[in-house]
């Protein structure tokens, strides 16, 4: 967590949205992560995402579990109300927070520990329900604040600072997310911000659990030689397969594609997201061939990054349980409560 | 002999039947039957159900007493055992009280078996009966049932309009179902005119006792409550002996909270992965200003604990019910204990202290559901409804419930987005009114209303802090609240006798067994005061009546103690003039025990 808070500080060239805020608004406290971390690389893109899409902060809730990457929530968005809850069940507080306020962007930061380990379950059930809130797995594949053991998202045969080398298989969240139903599943690296800016957009803009597994080592712990997770290895071993660009409701669709080569998805709230395939063989529209893709590309020690796969169709929580548009939080207790007359009336149920 | 001469003198409405059963064959609803037929004779009457935790083959028994003086505890004695299973026979026949009846199936004569000399043995030959009459082979088992319903309807003389009428009433859509129904008591209660000598002096005479009463189970009405008081996020993992809470607040939900053009629900249920999510989940609603709560038992509330810390520093509110089951661990999950006090009253690491609510009965699981909402919402703290299975699952006559369309909740102190716009500053946890409650805002609000909700160290700014002096300026409030919260809870509900220096003092499900347990030493020349705890933390009301007395008797249904330790820990009442009188055998409590304990007492010369 931070304490530090960030100067304020609005320069006139500054450019502003269409609320007239700066990127400065969307700014939270100084991070207090070890220089050069890659999470606070991912801060800077959801930073820059919520600029871009012009969302009040105070329409936005974020959430975390904890852990390093636990601890940015603090480092964006300071005028959004944020909820730090323990150890790997941040998504049952994002569950509660949509059913009472489904106005809300949520917006969920959790680590490699937080979410494939102690929380494996509930960002299993997340995904399940389709809750509707973006979900970003910051993974580094080792435990950074308890000083550098394994996490469960380790590949074989990587190596620890201190030598040790992983034997156990990894839970790769993105597989995981697509075998599961996911209806949003994409994959990023901290490195990579003009990949990552328009994924978070359009993950901000799913209807539906949108999961974004980013890849973002740890500097202190991770970074070496040998590790399947260090910046080195992960520029030299990463695939785009899917390259997505994110277009605003009103917007028109300018830039000139070839039939075939580009394929617009439509969002619930108008905005467009334009995929192109990199890869010849991926398949956006079909799991099973989407998985085994990247499956067959995991094997050989190569990482499949981009909007690998998405289903606007598919209802999420509030589709599922038939609440009214109007969050249940603000429904007047008129409306909830049945009265007198109704109990005089049930009464006789227990006669 | 006959069965009046061995039978005690005439017991007219003052007495208990015990059935036992196999569970899985249809009895449930023929002692349900048999119950709901005496309490619309207008009889008070108590019923209890000691069931396995299995579907089906295990032995089961149900208990009712018929209680013209409303006695609705169990009384300790067995006036009348139908025995339908076998196998729990000999343990059958052993509990029935001297002078009793046994009733049983006498397809198979047992004579070795069913034999005793103080009791009297009435063979009705159920299966003979229907297999002779129903071809189908479920209907022969389930009609045993209502076979021996009306063979008691012989015996004890209840009105055959009434059961018929029931009868109709459940079966009105199912033809078939009804006259086999029908048949089966016909066949009971003919054989029992034809062969015995009708009625038996124990036996049910027609009262006016039970109108404006109504049978109801205490998960059922708080569920009620739970509607009433405008929840509308429920998050919930299946565990017994709380599932039918939830499953009541789904069905009163799809009745009054759906809209019936549209079809859609004011109201999200969730059934989560477990309860480690079901606490979160309610947290992450109230946290966004609604109402919300989750039903569990001790197993249950064990997993939620690190989240009730997390609410208890953090500061929301949540509303938990906890039907207690016997422990520890697992334990026997369809069996009654008052067991969990200590444990919710502490749960989770670090200083914590949580607000409980006590019901005694269904009317109460209503009135204290609302109240946890409010109560919930005014502290921004958990606070925990501890039913237990006997309350829960088990209908108990009560009085109507009853709705005061004046009732506003209160959400407690929530700045709206004109009071954020207008304040000057908002600091969370600020302690403005000197109550030791802060204000808060609902995310989405406002501009000004935001800050972070965090289980880590904070300051009273919302901060993050790992500052010594910050810390403990902000769990020391927090004393100050729980100290607001003593004042605010519901008081205990007494009966004070002035001549009396000794006391009782009990809590929840123990109620009738105390209360009646008064009302016998009274007659036998012990006078005690009573006390039942409605809430803790304990306010001063409690501490005040404990002072009054010499001699405190503390009764409850755990084996350790649990209440009388809390009082050890949380009054200053001396240790040493308190006495347990426990009752842990995961049966409810009955009033023998706690006669007997007392009169124990006495004649040690330890007390009056």
């Amino acid at each position: 967590m931070t304490f530090i808070a960030k100067p304020k500080i609005v320069h006139k060239g500054l450019s502003r949205n269409a609320l007239g805020l700066t990127i400065r608004d969307y700014e939270g406290g100084m991070s207090t992560l070890c220089a050069g971390c890659g999470h606070d690389s991912v801060t800077s893109a959801i930073v820059q995402a919520f600029f871009e899409l012009d969302i009040p902060p105070y329409q936005v809730a974020k959430l975390s579990g904890i852990g390093c990457s636990s601890k940015t929530p603090a480092y964006f968005l300071d005028a959004s109300h944020g909820f730090n809850a323990v150890h790997g069940r941040m998504p049952s507080i994002a569950t509660g927070a949509s059913a009472a306020n489904r106005r809300l962007y949520l917006i969920g930061v959790s680590g490699d520990g937080d979410s494939l380990s102690i929380g494996l379950g509930q960002f299993s059930h997340a995904l399940r329900r389709n809750l509707d809130m973006l979900y970003i797995i910051e993974n580094n594949g080792v435990y950074g604040l308890t000083k550098g053991q394994f996490s469960a998202s380790a590949d074989v045969g990587t190596k620890a600072k201190k030598g040790e080398v992983n034997e156990q298989q990894p839970i790769d969240p993105v597989q995981m997310a697509m075998a599961q139903g996911g209806t949003f599943v994409a994959r990023g690296f901290s490195g990579d911000k003009d990949q990552l800016v328009p994924l978070i957009k359009a993950g901000i803009k799913h209807k539906g659990f949108g999961l974004i597994d980013v890849l973002s080592p740890c500097v202190t712990f991770n970074d070496h030689e040998d590790s399947t997770k260090s910046y080195a290895y992960t520029r030299r071993f990463f695939h785009p397969a899917v390259h997505a660009d994110f277009v605003p409701p009103a917007e028109e669709i300018k830039a000139a594609y070839d039939d075939g080569e580009v394929m617009p998805v439509e969002m619930h709230d108008g905005s467009k997201i334009l995929l192109r395939k990199v890869s010849d063989q991926y398949s956006v529209h079909n799991r099973g061939h989407a998985l085994d893709f990247i499956r067959a590309h995991h094997r050989r020690g190569e990482i499949i990054t981009g909007l690998l796969y998405i289903d606007e169709a598919e209802p999420d929580m509030h589709g599922i349980s038939r609440t009214p548009d109007e969050p249940l939080a603000q429904v007047p207790f008129g409306d909830l409560c049945p009265g007198s007359q109704a109990m005089e009336g049930l009464q006789e149920r227990f006669r | 002999m006959s069965a009046k001469s061995r039978m005690k003198a005439s017991r007219i409405n003052d007495f208990v039947i015990r059935l036992a059963n196999v569970n899985g064959t249809g009895s449930a609803s023929a002692n349900g039957l048999l119950m709901k037929t005496i309490f619309r004779m207008g009889v008070p009457v108590m019923g209890k159900n000691f069931f396995p935790s299995n579907i089906q083959g295990l032995p089961t028994w149900y208990e009712i007493r018929v209680t013209k003086d409303k006695h609705l505890a169990r009384s300790g004695e067995i006036d009348i055992m139908v025995a339908m299973n076998v196998e729990t026979y000999q343990q059958d026949l052993k509990s029935l009280s001297p002078g009793g009846v046994f009733l049983y199936d006498s397809t198979w004569p047992r004579h070795s078996v069913v034999n005793r000399q103080d009791v009297t043995i009435l063979g009705v030959p159920l299966a003979k009966m229907c297999n002779e009459h129903f071809s189908n082979a479920r209907a022969r088992i389930l009609m045993k049932n209502m076979a021996y319903v009306g063979a008691l309807a012989s015996l004890l003389e209840l009105d055959r309009e009434v059961i018929e009428d029931a009868v109709h009433r459940t079966f009105a859509t199912k033809q078939a179902l009804l006259q086999a129904n029908m048949d089966a008591i016909a066949l009971g209660a003919n054989y029992a005119s034809e062969h015995f000598d009708c009625p038996l002096p124990t036996r049910v005479e027609p009262m006016n006792e039970t109108a404006g009463k109504i049978m109801i189970d205490g998960n059922t009405a708080s569920a009620l409550g739970c509607l009433f008081a405008g929840a509308t996020v429920g998050a919930w993992y299946p565990i017994t002996p709380s599932t039918s809470l939830m499953d009541a607040f789904k069905a009163f939900c799809e009745r009054y909270r759906v809209d019936r053009e549209t079809g859609t629900r004011n109201y999200c249920i969730v059934q989560a992965e477990d309860e480690l999510a079901a606490i979160g989940i309610v947290l992450g609603a109230t946290w966004n200003g609604a109402r919300a709560f989750t039903p569990t038992s001790g197993p249950g509330l064990s997993l939620m604990s690190e989240f009730i810390g997390y609410a208890y520093f953090a500061e929301l509110p949540a509303v938990l019910f906890d039907v207690q089951r016997v422990g520890p661990s697992t334990g026997m999950p369809t069996r009654t204990q008052q067991a969990d006090i200590l444990s919710a009253a502490y749960a989770s690491h670090g200083d914590t202290r949580h607000v409980l609510l006590f019901p005694a009965n269904p009317n109460e699981c209503f009135e204290l559901s609302v109240a946890a909402f409010d109560l919930a919402d005014r502290l921004q703290t958990p606070v925990i409804v501890m039913l237990d299975l006997d309350i829960g699952m088990n209908d108990w006559m009560c009085d109507d419930l009853e709705w005061d369309d004046r009732y506003r909740p209160d959400r407690g102190k929530v700045l709206s987005a004109s009071e954020l716009e207008s304040a000057e500053s908002f600091y969370r946890y600020m302690d403005v009114d000197g109550d030791g409650i802060p204000y808060r805002t609902y995310p989405g609000v406002g501009r000004k209303g935001a800050y972070f909700v965090r289980g880590s160290g904070h300051n009273k700014y919302g901060g993050y802090t790992e500052d010594a002096d910050e810390y403990q300026e902000v769990v020391d409030r927090l004393v100050r609240k729980w100290e607001t919260a003593a004042t605010l809870v519901p008081e205990p509900v007494m009966q004070r006798r002035k001549t009396a220096e000794w006391g009782i003092v009990s809590v929840g499900s123990c109620d009738y067994a105390v209360a009646e347990a008064v009302e016998v030493l009274a007659r036998e020349g012990i006078h005690l005061s009573y006390m039942r705890i409605k809430a803790f933390p304990f306010s001063e009301v409690v501490t005040e009546f404990l002072n009054q007395h010499k001699r405190i008797f503390v009764v409850e249904q755990n084996r350790d103690a649990q209440l009388k330790s809390l009082l050890t820990l949380e009054t200053d009442y001396p240790k040493e003039r308190m006495e347990s009188i426990l009752s842990y055998s995961g049966l409810p409590i009955d009033r023998r025990c706690v006669v007997e304990a007392i009169e124990a007492s006495v004649a040690r010369g330890e007390a009056a």
